[in-house]
């Protein structure tokens, strides 16, 4: 029913997918999977209309079809539901789902019996029953998921694109979403989603396709595949290539935090960090990592608790106290608390340590066009020079630039939150490599990540937070992913 | 990827556009009138579009950090009020009425700062209601008539200091200090940086009411420059003086390519944005277009303007 050939996109000049053919049948689930940065998600934004391909066709029903945009894509019967769900929170649920196709009364006006009625029966063919009269923001994710669903079987979806559906579901409402996909299912939909969850694609998918680094390696039946053939298939390479050996011996202790609280996001946290160790932060989403690290650099205060840097007791209220005591970090959300969009890639590398290449205030332009070449340099920043707006850069040179501004401060522990979240292969190598040389010089780094192989191959010790309380302490060469995600789950 | 053009040409681009714009109209005015091209029309302009210019440059700081001032008017006529009640002859000498009329308008900046930043409330509000209550403090301190009896010490400083007028040089040396402070000091990169992206400039360690308080302490400060600069023209504290003057100096500053929602724009851009609607104000004046027309003319080009700018930048 769709298909696709030769499909390639290129991002600031690397490929993200190279020449993949992959196909898709009615009342078929088809999983795609691959590591992050594989190009499940730029081979689904392709087929939804989000991303223009820069080469291949795309085939809809036997027609060579040209998507400038999701609304193009939708009218032809090909719906996407995010990973990043974008409901209009103050609306209710049945605005929401109709929003755009509201049916109306002889005068022109919304009428409102009628919308809560069509809202009602679509969700009901997906076997759920929401109060329609509530705003969207007071739903969980699974139901807003859901809601989406509901909104693409409403424009009489023939595809339904699902990028990591369940990346921030609870068991039970997996099993919820699972049960609305078996009814797209037997509707005839072809439904595409992408997980980084094995067991559930043995449960639920007809067809697997694996990616890797921008290549579509196979698509085969879901039952001719094991968990072991389907990961030998998506690894394809020995972890080692990637993760460079930590070999670094931790020196003495420098930050010490105390039954570190703040209700409900996390109670009673307390650990050691020493001169150039690495600390793995684990957990799931939710857990309360971001929010205790935040903490530790001042971006949201704890209630109570200490923190302990050399000895000395900080008062962090804001990041430019945990600046000042020596405490850097690299935020999660690089779009939202991470560039300045429209500021040049010069002013956002030099925006913290602009300090030390200030007199009396001025700005000294030469030593800031110095530096600004040196971490160009040190860092592999691709940009077309320091004068070009960081917007316009890859995400991996973005980050590249921020956690070069994070360095340029000298930070005697480091924070970084999910450092390598949506950038490539490539850029994640190097940081990785970034983390074992700073290692090495001493700093002390604090590592959450998502991505378990990341955790247990860069770190000397790991700390497991489940539902904001410390569950763990694991060595990772003593341990491994199913241990950590036994100790994350909620019991 | 789209080939879109970096910011700081597009920046350039901008400027160039305005700069042509400027000089078509003039050389239209040139031509088609007589009396455009003389050194004392030209020379009138720059004396008319001054108290906007130093409006606009100061409210130049408060748009860049993704703010507003909307109490610019009535700040000037308090500023301008309270200078001409200390600027009676013989009571004190000229540094205390000009010194006064620059407090007051930093004060009521430092307060919308404040208010802002401590408080929590958008800079939108804030400043209406500034702009009531400074119109009001202005009536109450002049009795609702206008403070006269000036020194003619003040009032000289609506005159000329060699070939130049004194309100000319003063919104000189305003853009000019502002200018040089935006691009080349630690504080002004903040400015564009908290503009840009509040949370962002706040986790690089930006301290952003700091930065917010000093906007609109600037602003405030150089309004009540315009206040005097007004008092001495007008020789009088008229409490009514100013009305609408925010509008103008927040249209010049957007015609000269800062944008609403902070973190891009520039000091040059201000001050082209400023010659350019006192060229065109001075232009209608000489075609003998009524003001009733002039009101409309204006505001078709401030829109005008901007639509073209965003649909360049769009393109």
């Amino acid at each position: 029913m769709l298909r696709a050939f030769e499909l390639t996109k290129f991002f600031g000049g690397l490929p993200v997918l190279q020449r993949a053919y992959i196909e898709f049948h009615p009342g078929e689930v088809h999983a795609l999977m691959g590591e992050n940065g594989a190009g499940k998600s730029t081979l689904l934004k392709m087929l939804a209309g989000l991303y223009q391909p820069d080469a291949g066709i795309i085939e809809w029903r036997g027609q060579p079809v040209r998507f400038q945009s999701p609304h193009d894509a939708l009218s032809q019967g090909i719906a996407m539901v995010h990973q990043e769900l974008m409901p209009i929170p103050d609306l209710n649920v049945a605005e929401n789902l109709l929003l755009g196709m509201e049916p109306v009364n002889a005068l022109g006006w919304v009428d409102r019996a009628e919308l809560h009625r069509q809202a009602r029966q679509w969700l009901q063919e997906l076997n759920t029953d929401l109060d329609t009269h509530q705003p969207m923001r007071r739903l969980s994710v699974a139901q807003m998921q859901v809601v989406e669903i509901a909104k693409a079987l409403a424009r009489q979806a023939d595809v339904i694109l699902m990028d990591e559906p369940t990346a921030a579901l609870s068991d039970h409402e997996v099993t919820a979403l699972f049960n609305a996909i078996n009814t797209l299912r037997r509707g005839g939909v072809a439904v595409v989603y992408t997980t980084h969850k094995m067991d559930e694609v043995f449960r639920l998918a007809d067809r697997i396709s694996v990616l890797r680094d921008g290549q579509l390696v196979c698509t085969k039946a879901a039952i001719e595949l094991s968990p072991e053939s389907l990961i030998a298939h998506m690894v394809g390479r020995e972890l080692s290539q990637v993760f460079p050996p930590i070999t670094t011996l931790p020196g003495d202790v420098i930050l010490e935090v105390s039954n570190l609280t703040r209700a409900p996001a996390f109670r009673d946290i307390s650990f050691t960090l020493r001169r150039g160790e690495v600390l793995g932060l684990a957990g799931l989403m939710g857990a309360g990592r971001t929010e205790v690290v935040s903490a530790l650099y001042g971006l949201h205060a704890a209630d109570s608790g200490t923190i302990r840097l050399h000895g000395k007791t900080l008062g962090l209220t804001t990041p430019a106290d945990g600046l000042a005591t020596g405490i850097g970090m690299l935020t999660e959300d690089r779009k939202g608390s991470g560039i300045i969009p429209a500021l040049s890639m010069q002013h956002n590398l030099t925006l913290t340590a602009l300090r030390q290449y200030c007199h009396g205030g001025v700005i000294d332009a030469t030593a800031e066009a110095a530096v600004t070449q040196k971490a160009t340099a040190d860092f592999a920043i691709k940009a077309s020079g320091p004068g070009q707006a960081i917007q316009q850069l890859s995400g991996g040179n973005q980050q590249k630039v921020l956690l070069a501004r994070a360095l340029l401060a000298a930070p005697a522990v480091l924070i970084l939150d999910e450092p390598t979240r949506g950038i490539d292969i490539g850029a994640k190598a190097e940081i990785y490599a970034l983390i074992g040389r700073l290692s090495a010089q001493g700093t002390a780094i604090l590592l959450v990540s998502s991505e378990l192989p990341e955790i247990l191959s860069l770190t000397h010790r790991i700390l497991v937070l489940r539902q904001g309380e410390l569950a763990a302490e694991l060595d990772p060469r003593q341990t491994n992913q199913e241990e950590i995600l036994r100790h994350a789950m909620p019991q | 990827m789209n080939a879109a053009r970096p910011s700081l040409d597009r920046n350039l681009r901008h400027r160039l556009g305005i700069v042509a714009v400027l000089f078509c109209i003039a050389g239209l005015l040139a031509v088609s009138t007589d009396s455009f091209a003389t050194a004392a029309n030209l020379t009138n302009v720059a004396r008319q579009v001054s108290i906007n210019g130093i409006l606009a440059v100061g409210v130049t700081f408060v748009l860049l950090t993704g703010g507003v001032d909307l109490s610019l008017g009535s700040v000037v006529a308090l500023s301008g009020v309270v200078c001409a009640l200390f600027a009676h002859p013989g009571d004190h000498s000229l540094a205390v009425p000009i010194s006064m009329g620059l407090l007051t308008g930093a004060l009521c900046g430092l307060l919308n700062g404040v208010l802002v930043t401590r408080g929590g409330i958008a800079p939108f509000i804030v400043t209406l209601g500034m702009m009531t209550v400074a119109r009001g403090l202005a009536l109450i301190f002049s009795g609702g008539k206008p403070v006269a009896d000036m020194t003619p010490a003040l009032t000289h400083l609506a005159g000329d200091w060699g070939p130049l007028p004194i309100p000319v040089l003063c919104f000189a040396v305003v853009a000019l200090m502002s200018w040089l402070f935006l691009g080349r000091f630690r504080l002004g990169r903040h400015l564009y940086a908290v503009g840009g992206n509040e949370q962002a400039a706040r986790a690089a360690g930006v301290s952003v009411p700091r930065v917010k308080l000093f906007a609109y302490g600037v602003c405030g400060l150089l309004t009540g420059l315009a206040g005097v600069v007004l008092a001495a023209r007008i020789t009088t504290g008229q409490p009514n003086a100013g009305q609408a003057y925010e509008l103008d100096a927040i249209a010049a500053v957007v015609i000269g390519g800062t944008s609403l929602s902070g973190g891009v724009g520039s000091v040059l851009g201000t001050i082209l944005g400023v010659l350019l609607i006192g060229v065109i104000n001075n232009g209608l004046d000489l075609q003998g277009v009524s003001s009733y027309y002039q009101a409309v003319i204006k505001g078709v080009i401030i829109v005008g303007a901007v639509w073209l700018d965003r649909r360049q930048s769009r393109s």
